[in-house]
């Protein structure tokens, strides 16, 4: 690869647009050219510039108004808003860029939400309960930090385990903090990290003991949850990026883990 | 009234869950494409219509795209409609611009050297933003407001993949470039 198509794919690169083989391309060429990789570096700043200012604009409450009032009534009001958390819901998903999460299966998922009665069922309707109360203005991080090493010890005496923060901001995902949430009714960490603009919450729990399988991908109310167990830890990943990516963070992360001697 | 047929009622509910909640995103783009807000509100509102009135022809599976692509449409439609009138030359410049774009591997300008970005403030960014040429304005709000994949922004605006990255290459540049005469001009 030369410095010319570098120059057009970092660009691609920083999107998270390049498949596994021109991404290798393009990091191995940046490692050897430090034209090129002071280009991406300065585009990552600004990008990740860009993606910190509150660019994106609230549509007028009275634009609403008129293209609601434009369009036929709805069957009836409880179809429409089938509880008032609905409206609130979208109310603060309006201000968030949720890519495709928020189409109208969505909706109806919510609306006709069967909640089956087993405990992993009720633990990811709680993760993304947790997850969707995370997007809420301000109350996504309790510790702001890009840096893994303010994060974890942020949870040392708040949780009776010690979470552990892998800095994956290399592999496009870039660490934004902590939080103290709850799930199943016990206290656990939510590790807040971000792909483009998309937010990933990574809660982390004591190991409930109910047996242990590999890594498991299943959407729940539209957002994917990316589950598994580690070093007597559950993870549950939850975002509204695409299954893929979402495996691929829960895969290097996993890694991230990993010691890398093989002791542990 | 149209509220009594429940063909067409569910039809609306179907439309309003599918598209309302990407008014945001509409009005962003409109915001920069059409740069005031009264005519940002005025597309808005004859996008939703339009598609409305499309939406049976609608067939997924990204409802975004399918929107900011007629969005687009309507503002490109307001300023031929301008051009036509001549009533206004501000936003004659909003055709596609097509001399300007670069062939794909071209390489675009390097500063001489590598610069570290100093922090704008959100007002700042906006603007630089906002000055950009508009073919290449609508690929940066598309991709780092919007959030659309490149698949999604060739879709809205019509060009294929190869064209958006060297745009988006392109567009970045002169961000770039612009961001650092602002941050000369602010010691």
């Amino acid at each position: 690869m030369n410095c010319a198509e570098s120059q057009v794919l970092i660009h691609a690169l920083i999107d998270g647009e390049l498949d596994a083989g021109h991404m290798s391309d393009v990091e191995a060429h940046v490692a050897n050219c430090p034209a090129c990789a002071g280009e991406l570096k300065a585009l990552r700043a600004m990008r990740e510039a860009i993606a910190g200012a509150r660019l994106k604009e609230m549509a007028p409450a009275q634009l609403r108004s008129r293209i609601e009032a434009a369009l036929p009534a709805p069957p009836s009001r409880a179809a429409r808003r089938p509880a008032s958390w609905l409206a609130s819901w979208r109310n603060f998903l309006g201000g968030l860029t949720l890519g495709a999460a928020l189409s109208a299966a969505v909706a109806a998922t919510l609306v006709v939400a069967v909640v089956r009665n087993d405990q992993d069922q009720r633990i990811a309707d709680d993760v993304v309960s947790a997850h969707l109360r995370s997007l809420q203005a301000g109350h996504l991080t309790d510790v702001l930090t890009s840096d893994q090493h303010t994060v974890k010890p942020w949870f040392n005496g708040k949780l009776d385990l010690a979470p552990p923060v892998v800095d994956l901001t290399a592999q496009g995902f870039t660490l934004i903090g902590g939080r103290l949430d709850y799930l199943n009714g016990e206290a656990a960490a939510s590790i807040v990290y971000r792909r483009r603009n998309h937010v990933i919450n990574l809660f982390v729990a004591r190991h409930s003991g109910t047996g242990q399988a590999g890594a498991k991908i299943e959407t729940v109310h539209g957002f994917n949850v990316r589950r598994w167990t580690q070093d007597g830890l559950d993870f549950w990943a939850v975002s509204d990026i695409n299954a893929e990516e979402l495996d691929e963070f829960g895969q290097k992360f996993m890694a991230g883990l990993q010691p890398p001697s093989g002791h542990s | 009234m149209a509220g009594e047929d429940p063909d067409e009622r569910d039809r609306a509910r179907r439309f309003r869950d599918a598209a309302l909640p990407y008014l945001d995103d509409a009005f962003t783009l409109a915001r920069y494409l059409m740069r005031n807000a009264a005519d940002a509100e005025d597309a808005v509102q004859e996008c939703y219509l339009r598609a409305l009135q499309h939406f049976d022809n609608y067939r997924g599976p990204a409802m975004k795209p399918w929107l900011l692509a007629i969005l687009r449409n309507v503002c490109n439609a307001e300023f031929a409609r301008r051009a036509a009138q001549g009533a206004s030359s501000a936003c004659a410049a909003a055709e596609p611009a097509a001399a300007d774009e670069t062939a794909p591997w071209q390489e675009p300008q390097r500063s001489p050297e590598v610069e570290l970005l100093r922090r704008q403030d959100d007002a700042t960014i906006r603007r630089l933003v906002a000055e950009l040429p508009p073919s290449f304005r609508e690929v940066v709000v598309l991709r780092e407001i919007n959030d659309l994949s490149y698949r999604d922004i060739a879709e809205v605006v019509g060009v294929p993949v190869g064209t958006v990255m060297s745009r988006l290459a392109r567009a970045r540049s002169m961000l770039r470039a612009a961001w650092n005469v602002e941050e000369g001009s602010t010691p």
